[in-house]
């Protein structure tokens, strides 16, 4: 899945330049740039083009500049600061780097500190209190928040979780802009997700259509057994009707 | 329009959360069984934990590898995992 990310960087320029030529210099790398993964990396170091939304200037003192970018996953922003000094003439290199944004996965979420995680599963622990973990933690769904939605009915979600393939019966409602080859967040009625996967059909196909394979299941979430397994039992009965 | 209210609003918040726009089209407004499963908000404490997700302030120096084996050990959980610092 290609989502952003998006960091604020302090870059440490190895020569004072004119504020207005770095300005203009930064914007130059917003598009698709070429970048070559650097020497201590995780990935196979091929020359790869990734794209950079926005760049926007915070605050400059001295030779400390620091700014806010949104990019492609995989952009390495150390190097992006190397290639800035490049242009520049001056050379710089990166002193700190924070991330505030994976896709939709942002700073504005109530973000927690291990000590925070650590005092509230004391409380619960030791005193049975758990309304403060229940603030530390928000339920695994806020990940999936991005990806259009198939809910479905409590008949098929057994099914689901056993890694059985979609069909369109088992659906109850869906976003209504899926196309062929999303991703998918399957849900229940409840609210709960239950599996990811590709959707096999558009939105107005599944719509539509009363047969037929929706979603290809990539990855369960839910644990079996957890709804009733109805499927099992309807299996059950045309075997023995046979 | 008569999916699960609760249910159908959470999903909603989510949308909204990620900026979503999308409408639903609905194709059955069956209703769910409160037998089985849970709103998200309303899992008992040790299920909440189980499906749950912190977003995790990581302070500089430990891994993100590290700090998902604290986090396991502080709450006792077999399984979890991490997708970046700003992650899952």
């Amino acid at each position: 899945m290609h989502s952003y990310k998006e960091y604020v960087a302090l870059m440490e320029l190895h020569a004072e330049v004119d504020v207005e030529k770095l300005r203009q210099v930064m914007q130059m790398f917003v598009g698709k740039i070429f970048q070559r993964p650097p020497l201590r990396s995780s990935v196979k170091r091929s020359l790869r083009v990734k794209e950079i939304y926005e760049i926007e200037l915070l605050e400059i003192v001295g030779r400390h500049v620091l700014f806010r970018v949104r990019c492609e996953s995989g952009t390495y922003i150390r190097k992006l600061c190397h290639d800035i000094g490049l242009i520049l003439g001056v050379e710089a290199h990166m002193r700190e780097l924070r991330r505030t944004a994976v896709a939709h996965i942002r700073e504005s979420l109530p973000i927690v500190t291990l000590h925070e995680v650590s005092e509230a599963t004391y409380l619960w622990k030791n005193y049975g209190d758990d309304t403060l973990l229940r603030r530390v933690i928000l339920p695994g769904e806020y990940i999936v928040a991005n990806l259009p939605k198939v809910i479905i009915k409590d008949s098929a979600v057994d099914a689901v979780a056993h890694g059985a393939q979609l069909a369109i019966p088992g659906i109850a409602a869906l976003s209504n802009d899926i196309k062929k080859g999303d991703r998918v967040a399957i849900f229940t009625l409840k609210g709960e997700l239950v599996a990811v996967g590709k959707s096999e059909m558009s939105a107005e196909e599944i719509a539509k259509n009363v047969k037929g394979i929706a979603v290809r299941i990539e990855r369960v979430v839910m644990d079996r057994g957890i709804y009733p397994p109805l499927w099992k039992k309807a299996e059950k009965e045309s075997q023995s009707g046979q | 329009m008569s999916l699960d209210r609760k249910g159908f609003d959470f999903i909603r918040k989510l949308d909204e959360l990620a900026g979503r726009k999308s409408e639903y089209l609905i194709k059955s407004e069956e209703p769910t069984d409160p037998k089985y499963g849970f709103y998200p908000f309303e899992r008992p404490i040790d299920v909440y934990i189980q499906y749950g997700f912190i977003p995790l302030d990581k302070p500089p120096g430990p891994t993100s590898h590290e700090v998902v084996a604290w986090v396991k050990k502080i709450l006792n959980v077999k399984k979890a995992g991490h997708g970046g610092t700003l992650e899952p």
